[in-house]
């Protein structure tokens, strides 16, 4: 009966939980071939660390395919903009919390600029944000050119790609474990485990089709002990990392706003048939505007992170990060026919991209297979996707 | 007496929901020029399908014979092998490439591996003057006119030998002179023993150039006709082509509780700057509260246009003109303006810009007034649901629950989400642009009763339809539009069927 259950479930949600069971069975390939040296608290921490900066694009990103468009431009915008970051701290001396929203404003007018051509001019985005990558990568080699790589001092602006959450004082129990990284998940998990009961007796009342019971609880159960086990693993290490707050807290926003929110509702819309969109009196052009915008701004983000990491704007930075957050979205289960694709999705697609080069590198294996492999990875991703949803029709 | 060269016999095509051909019989002998005729619907489009592969042998019941054999076409390419040509409404040249490369296009001419550029010239010139048409090959398609586009069309088709020569409604982009410049054309192929099926609306032309006449009404033959026995006349073809009586899938009505004037247009013209040219001249109408305006009019006639320059106008046609929506004017800048006023607009082409087909019922339902069930900005799921269920029920929606995908519904039942959604915006003026268009005659009756029911609680409904027993059966008053104008004002007392094709025919 249990296994039955199990078995309908997995079937009937193939599509939705099939990135979870990749990421899950790609960690425990790597688990199994490091001797576990993949699943230590300190590569885990890493691991996060550096999906980070690819995990804010692949959120921006998913929208702008969502509503049918792309924007190959924010890789070197990112770079750039970490540039602008590092030249605003060392020579204009600006304050971190000045420099922070300003690189971020800066993102959202390129970003604006963006969805001028798209949705003013009507160029293609594939085109628009081209010209945007070789105007942003000129701006790079332009703000570096004096100076060559800047070598960021402040170190306020370091912690951001580097420090993790102070803890809570030491009392004498679990020595060496960051113990507010174990509390911040322990609220997680209660939140969750709340949060899913009234949202199943709401949906009772409504005479939906909810999980049996059984499966239900192996649900709670299952995501309970994953969170439970990264931030022990975590708290195991140095705790929660400021790169990974600041990931979560973009993920929860933009996840509020796709779903929740009218917002959302007309993003979809406008990806699922802009004809019907527009005569559903939706301003199209608004949209268009808004999520281009949120694109800059993140890029804006992933490029701070990525600067803060190194402790330093590079004449290279930000290169190929657009195709990482484009292929983040895809093994996300963003769908490039527009209409389809969720940001949690992305964000799983960024860790299964990023599992994919942190075992490999454990595994000394050369760069050039890691390539060939991640390729591989996101064709059978998007082959899985397409077939699925053939079968759902 | 020649033999016939084409036999199609108890051909049945069905798609979900609707019997779209009814055992058609249908025959053509070999030389003449064979007009098919009937309403919007009646299945001619369907017939030339089935004829030419479109729909492939297997998906329609009866057979096809075609130069005394047999056919089983599985595609296009099949049936142009055997030497059957079609030209549709819309023409499938490449705008961006010359006159010469698109009559080859497929076929090229080959010395080798690479195509014979000269001798593609050369053969292009021949057949551009078969066609009797004056161009130099090598100018773009798109530099042309919509005529002689059509030219090339045709002379593509007798590159590849084609013994029968099917146009649908070839003369709707047409003006006069090209009309006239086409038949003297397919006259000449006649003599050249090339066979010609032409769809067409326009009963003029059909009078013109036919030498026989088949009739289709509700996928079904009524009759085919000989021009050289006498048989054919304009009143004889319009009594067959309209034949049914309206029956009673109509609900009784008084049509008495109209009230003050809701809308208005005046001296409304439209001009569409991507077509290049006026789609609609001099528009003067006005619906009251409690009325059924019913638009009439033929495929491409301007209703559609018209619907969608007073909605906000999202084409971006260069308007100009007066509306007033209760006594006042306004300027709807985007739809959004005109539903924020009370206007509602159920498109013709659900499918197309109607619904979101890979969101489910709920979504579809609410997405035209998130307004109604949000907090700033912040969409109450529950109040979503009970308002999806509330319209599912009032609309008897069949679906298993409002999570439903809306793609995997019926056309009846799309149709009935599309209604709701609007409905849910609670207009004061509601145009529907086809309501009925490719659904079973359930789903129909409950919409009439549906649309009987809104205008008792003083809804004001404009009704653009080219079923002309749906216009007759519902409105209470109707206005005639043909080519972008309106011809004709009628009551319904003083409506018939004959008066309507007149003038939308015109």
């Amino acid at each position: 009966m249990f296994f039955n259950n199990l078995q309908k479930l997995l079937r009937q949600n193939i599509r939705e939980y099939g990135m979870y069971i990749a990421l899950f069975v790609i960690m425990v390939i790597f688990t199994i071939t490091t001797n576990g040296l993949f699943i230590s608290s300190r590569n885990i921490s890493n691991l996060m660390n550096q999906t980070g900066y690819i995990a804010v694009l692949a959120v921006g990103m998913t929208l702008v395919i969502v509503i049918r468009h792309i924007d190959l431009s924010v890789g070197f915008l990112a770079g750039f903009l970490g540039a602008v970051a590092a030249i605003a701290l060392l020579f204009w001396h600006l304050p971190v919390t000045l420099v922070i929203p300003l690189v971020l404003g800066l993102g959202v007018i390129a970003g604006l600029a963006n969805g001028f051509l798209v949705a003013q001019m009507k160029i293609p985005s594939f085109v628009a944000s081209l010209a945007g990558w070789l105007i942003y990568r000129g701006a790079i080699l332009l703000a570096t050119m004096g100076t060559g790589s800047i070598i960021i001092s402040n170190v306020v602006f370091n912690a951001i790609g580097n420090g993790f959450i102070p803890d809570i004082p030491d009392i004498g129990i679990l020595p060496g474990v960051h113990k507010l990284t174990l509390i911040i998940g322990l609220i997680t998990i209660i939140l969750f485990i709340i949060n899913a009961i009234s949202d199943r007796k709401k949906k009772q009342v409504y005479k939906f089709e909810v999980l049996s019971m059984d499966m239900f609880i192996l649900q709670l159960v299952f995501v309970s002990a994953l969170i439970g086990y990264i931030t022990w693993v975590l708290a195991g290490y140095q705790g929660l990392s400021w790169t990974l707050v600041v990931v979560l807290v973009v993920v929860v926003i933009y996840n509020f706003i796709t779903t929740q929110t009218t917002l959302g509702r007309h993003i979809y819309a406008v990806g699922g048939n802009p004809e019907a969109a527009e005569l559903s009196g939706i301003n199209v052009k608004k949209v268009i505007y808004l999520v281009f915008g949120s694109m800059g701004m993140l890029a804006g983000l992933s490029g701070i992170l990525f600067a803060s990491r190194l402790q330093s704007a590079t004449t290279t930075a930000g290169s190929l990060f657009e195709l990482d957050a484009i292929a983040a979205a895809y093994v996300g289960g963003t769908s490039a026919a527009g209409g389809v694709g969720k940001v949690v999705g992305s964000l799983i697609g960024a860790l299964v991209m990023m599992s994919l080069t942190s075992g490999m590198n454990l595994m000394g294996i050369d760069i050039s297979l890691q390539y060939i492999v991640r390729g591989a990875v996101l064709t059978a991703a998007v082959i899985f996707d397409v077939a699925t949803r053939n079968r759902g029709k | 007496m020649s033999s016939p060269l084409l036999e199609m016999k108890n051909i049945t095509k069905e798609f979900p929901g609707v019997k779209a051909l009814d055992r058609v019989s249908f025959q053509v002998t070999e030389g003449e020029i064979h007009c098919l005729v009937g309403e919007n619907g009646a299945g001619k489009s369907t017939l030339m399908k089935v004829l030419s592969g479109v729909y492939p042998y297997g998906e329609y019941s009866g057979e096809i014979l075609f130069g005394g054999e047999e056919q089983k076409f599985k595609s296009i390419s099949d049936s142009e092998k055997a030497g059957i040509g079609i030209i549709y409404q819309e023409l499938a040249l490449v705008p961006e490439m010359s006159v010469y490369e698109n009559l080859f296009l497929g076929h090229e001419i080959k010395n080798g591996l690479t195509i014979d550029w000269n001798k593609t010239i050369q053969r292009a010139t021949e057949m551009l003057k078969k066609v009797r048409l004056d161009v130099n090959p090598v100018i773009k398609v798109k530099d042309l006119g919509a005529g002689k586009q059509q030219l090339v069309e045709i002379a593509k088709a007798l590159s590849r030998n084609v013994k029968l020569l099917i146009l649908d409604e070839p003369t709707s982009a047409l003006n006069e002179d090209d009309i006239d410049n086409l038949f003297k054309l397919l006259r000449d192929l006649k003599n050249q023993g090339v066979t010609c099926i032409l769809i067409s609306h326009k009963l003029r032309e059909v009078l013109e150039i036919a030498d026989k006449v088949t009739i289709l009404r509700d996928g079904q033959t009524i009759c085919t006709l000989d021009a050289k026995k006498g048989e054919i006349s304009e009143n004889v073809l319009i009594k067959h082509m309209v034949g049914r009586e309206i029956n009673n899938i109509y609900p009784k009505r008084d049509h008495k509780v109209i009230g003050e004037v809701i809308f208005e247009a005046k001296n409304w013209n439209a001009y569409d700057p991507t077509l290049g040219r006026k789609i609609l001249k001099d528009i003067n109408f006005q619906v009251r509260k409690g009325e059924i305006v019913g638009f009439a009019g033929l495929m491409g006639s301007g209703r559609t246009e018209l619907a969608l320059s007073i909605f906000g106008n999202p084409d971006g046609y260069k308007i100009n003109g007066e509306i007033y929506f209760k006594g006042k004017e306004v300027h709807f800048k985007l739809p959004e303006n005109a539903i924020d006023t009370g206007v509602a607009y159920v498109t013709e082409d659900r499918k197309g810009n109607g619904l979101i087909l890979i969101q489910d019922i709920k979504h579809n339902i609410t997405l035209a007034n998130l307004l109604a069930i949000s907090k700033r900005g912040v969409i109450n799921n529950n109040a979503e649901v009970k308002v999806a269920n509330e319209y599912k029920n009032s609309l008897n929606i069949k679906t298993p629950s409002v999570e439903q995908k809306v793609e995997n519904l019926s056309g009846g039942n799309q149709q009935k989400v599309s209604l709701g959604k609007w409905l849910f915006v609670k207009p004061n003026l509601l145009i529907l642009d086809e309501p009925t268009r490719g659904i079973d005659v359930g789903a129909k009756y409950e919409i009439y009763t549906l649309i009987t029911k809104l205008v008792h609680e003083g809804m004001a409904i404009m009704m653009m339809s080219s079923e002309l027993s749906e216009i007759l059966g519902m409105s209470d008053r109707i206005y005639i539009v043909s080519s972008g104008k309106i011809t004709g004002e009628l009551p319904i007392k003083e409506a018939t069927q004959e008066k309507i094709i007149k003038l939308a025919a015109g």
